[in-house]
């Protein structure tokens, strides 16, 4: 088979903000970028980030970097690698900065500063009062930056395809990634894109779970890629369900609510998470707060007809500061429920969120794998950054606002590493020697044109999602895991036999859905897997039969490779690049 | 509930034809993209693009009848049976509901939305007041879904010169920027008969936004700042 070729130095998989902060650097730095998204890039996920960005400017409370990395590798239950979390800490604010003078209209204070709200597991002096350290705009924030990000990328002529899905990575048989071959949605043509280096800034794969607050394209594309490359995935186990989605409907209702002073409800009325964290309260960890609502539902204090979830509460902050500060989530509430949250509280329950786990990298966005003694050897030519990767800043459990500070950091960094490995990696590597990734990869397409019965992708998906909520949720044993596991083998086998009704090659949605569907059971199985193995409970993995953290045995991160759904672990790296580092102590707020 | 649904598929069709589908059960709030996510259940052939399912990311603007709006948040109870479900109207179809939306992109990139600062940036955040920030709200909100110049019989006409609603609502969103030190050049840039004259102030923008933001005042404070820079 002869495949058009385009070559370009390196190449970006992914438009959300990791994918256009990095490809921005490099076509800055006069390197040739190819940008490959499969939507257009302001319709990646990004851009429903609501609350914000954290970084210790100190607009509004006292604050510094040290403070927020404490934080940080707390929410972490510290799972997170410090060198990342202080390199991520220190650069904020630089970075917040930077997408203001690159046009982001964050909202203001009365001086003209940044206006910063507080939110969840934020402190003072290291566990102190509540800190104010989310940069925002309005509640429409990943909106601002992922726009702005764009309009930068437009001004530096990055060059863009938009609608190419990515079907796998090519790998020489030395080990070095080449670039990748894709599909024109548009026309159904497959392209091979050249480059001396590729970055995966695919996103999550909320889409694993029934009720999520995801969009429907985060089915973790470039996570699956590199599983199949036999790259492992690092701690999928850790899931992270937003304390306040809309209840039964999954719509995200921002921690910002929280944040400008709103509160949770139980059925009968009570502020509930004033005995769960007496100091943090409502703005405790997500992993706290979502872990009580879900034990007030089931213990019979829930709300509704049905007592199946709690309200949140904001009326009191009265109809100026909703209008102001929280309109996008007002929206959502009057056009999915008929509500307005400027007179009635809202019902939520915690929903799937965003992907802890990932790709394995280090703090220069190289993806990293374990050879012999080294835990950590770079793949030459391969790098990842945001929620498809595994830095780990946030370990066990993301604190609200890292994420899009998360992208914003590490884009740069990758970006910044690339132009060195450029300068080191002068020439293509020869594309024959990818010959057998590209042939796997066209068989795994070839496999969708065979036209027989069998199962459709909709309904494989539908069991898929249903199988991981109900045997993966926020509450884990090992009974229930096995059989999720069980189960989830089962559904990778009847997907190998599924089929498709819609063989045309313009616009067809029906096989994009297909090879989604694919990276979908790739990552769920790499998430059950994992949390079956990981006995303690940590963050967002709650083992009902392991209720403790256990730092002696589970002080490490899980890797998880496909071939034979294998695992391995690797150490947390303690170290802080500069500072003293903060030993695992009790997590309570 | 019935839905009359465009279809075209350049590979087997030699024209575009309606095609109707009955959905049993309409749950309470469904939207019209629930409706046609269960529509492409039982017919996977049906091509349309969607992501977010909540407003935010401007994929699934069609044509519900005749009236431009996102799938997601239209709730079909609303909706007049059967529902007609078309393209946007005025650019070129590639399939089904997916329209060809480069010319839509090309007249945003055109007005330079990216804010065009001379002097050296400072080492902190340019202070900005809020209210000069409070002039930035119903402009940055946009979701490029294209609504409003897909609308335009003006746009319509001449996708290929007129900036339409969408990219003049962002030609305003850096000239109403206090940060912005390109006023005199993104001036210069709409004049002429064509980028931004052609708007005839119909209004259809304005009445179909998703997001409830108004091109055409956008564009009247672009005229009067104009004006100003005239005398």
């Amino acid at each position: 088979m002869n495949l058009e070729c385009r070559k370009f130095d390196a190449l970006v998989i992914g438009a959300g903000g990791g994918g256009l902060r990095a490809a921005l650097q490099l076509s800055q730095a006069d390197a040739s970028v190819a940008v490959v998204s499969k939507v257009f890039p302001t319709r990646s996920h990004t851009v429903a980030a609501q609350g914000g960005m954290n970084a210790a400017l100190a607009n509004v409370s006292p604050d510094n970097w040290h403070w927020h990395m404490y934080d940080t590798v707390k929410g972490s239950d510290y799972l997170g690698d410090q060198d990342a979390i202080e390199y991520m800490c220190r650069a904020a604010s630089h970075l917040v900065i930077e997408l203001e003078h690159q046009g982001v209209p964050f909202s203001r204070l009365d001086n003209g500063k940044i206006y910063q709200r507080p939110f969840g597991g934020q402190s003072q002096n290291f566990g102190g009062a509540q800190a104010a350290r989310t940069c925002a705009a309005a509640d429409r924030t990943g909106h601002a930056i992922l726009h702005t990000l764009y309009q930068q990328n437009i001004q530096a002529r990055t060059h863009f395809f938009d609608e190419y899905f990515a079907i796998d990575l090519l790998m020489d048989k030395d080990g070095f990634v080449l670039g990748a071959l894709v599909l024109r949605i548009e026309t159904g043509e497959l392209l091979i894109i050249e480059a001396k280096t590729t970055l995966l800034a695919t996103g999550g794969v909320g889409r694993l779970f029934r009720t999520n607050t995801n969009a429907r394209i985060n089915t973790g594309d470039g996570m699956a890629m590199v599983l199949r490359a036999g790259i492992p995935l690092q701690d999928m186990e850790f899931f992270q369900f937003h304390p306040t989605g809309i209840a039964g409907k999954g719509m995200l209702i921002t921690e910002g609510v929280r944040g400008e002073g709103g509160y949770l409800l139980n059925g009968d009325g009570e502020r509930f998470m004033e005995r769960y964290a007496p100091n943090a309260k409502d703005l405790a960890s997500r992993d706290v707060v979502s872990r009580a609502i879900a034990v007030e539902v089931r213990e019979g204090r829930g709300c509704g007809p049905d007592k199946d979830h709690v309200m949140l509460k904001l009326d009191h902050l009265g109809s100026e500061i909703i209008k102001k500060r929280l309109p996008g989530i007002r929206d959502t509430c009057i056009t999915f429920l008929h509500i307005d949250p400027v007179e009635q509280p809202i019902p939520v329950f915690p929903t799937a969120h965003y992907t802890m786990g990932g790709i394995p990298t280090n703090r220069y966005g190289q993806v990293v794998v374990p050879v012999k003694q080294s835990p950590e050897e770079p793949i030459p030519g391969l790098y990842a950054v945001g929620e498809c990767a595994c830095v780990s800043v946030h370990g066990a459990n993301r604190l609200g606002g890292n994420s899009l500070l998360d992208i914003v950091v590490f884009g740069r960094a990758a970006g910044n590493h690339i132009i060195e490995f450029l300068r080191e990696n002068r020439y293509h590597r020869p594309m024959q020697n990818a010959q057998d990734s590209i042939d796997r990869a066209l068989a795994r397409l070839a496999r969708w044109e065979q036209r027989r019965e069998g199962e459709t992708v909709d309904e494989l998906r539908k069991e898929l999602q249903k199988t991981m909520e109900f045997y993966c949720g926020v509450f884990r044993t090992r009974d229930v895991l096995e059989q999720g596991v069980k189960k989830m083998l089962e559904i990778e086998q009847r997907v190998a036999q599924a089929t498709l009704r819609d063989h045309s090659q313009v616009f067809n949605t029906a096989r994009i859905e297909a090879l989604e569907l694919e990276n979908l059971v790739d990552t769920g199985l790499a998430t059950v897997v994992s949390a079956l193995a990981r006995e303690e409970s940590r963050g967002a993995h709650s083992r009902e039969d392991f209720p403790e953290r256990d730092d002696q045995r589970w002080l490490k991160h899980s890797l998880y490779y496909q071939e034979q759904n294998r695992l391995d672990y690797k150490p947390v790296r303690i170290k802080p690049l500069t500072v003293e580092s903060f030993p695992p102590k009790p997590r309570v707020y | 509930m019935r839905f009359s649904v465009y279809r075209y598929n350049p590979e087997v069709d030699s024209g575009p034809r309606m095609q109707t589908y009955v959905l049993e059960q309409v749950p309470q709030g469904m939207m019209l993209l629930d409706a046609l996510l269960e529509i492409k259940a039982q017919d996977e052939t049906l091509s349309f693009r969607r992501s977010c399912g909540e407003g935010v990311c401007g994929s699934d603007a069609l044509n519900i009848n005749g009236r431009n709006g996102l799938a997601c948040i239209t709730p079909v109870a609303d909706l007049k049976e059967p529902v007609e479900v078309r393209p946007l109207p005025g650019l070129p179809v590639v399939r089904d509901l997916v329209v060809d939306m480069d010319k839509f992109f090309h007249q945003y990139r055109a007005v330079q939305p990216y804010l065009i600062v001379h002097d050296p940036d400072p080492e902190t955040e340019r202070p900005q007041s809020p209210e000069d920030r409070d002039k930035l709200d119903g402009l940055y909100e946009c979701i490029l879904c294209g609504c409003c110049s897909m609308s335009c019989p003006s746009f319509w006409w001449n996708p290929d010169k007129f900036r339409g609603p969408a990219a003049l609502l962002q030609a305003w969103r850096f000239l109403a920027d206090s940060r912005d030190q390109a006023t005199e050049h993104r001036l210069q840039e709409l004049e002429g008969p064509y980028r931004m004259f052609r708007c005839h102030t119909i209004m259809n923008c304005v009445d179909v936004c998703p997001k409830g933001l108004n091109p055409t005042l956008a564009i009247n404070n672009i005229k009067k700042l104009m004006l100003k820079h005239l005398v």
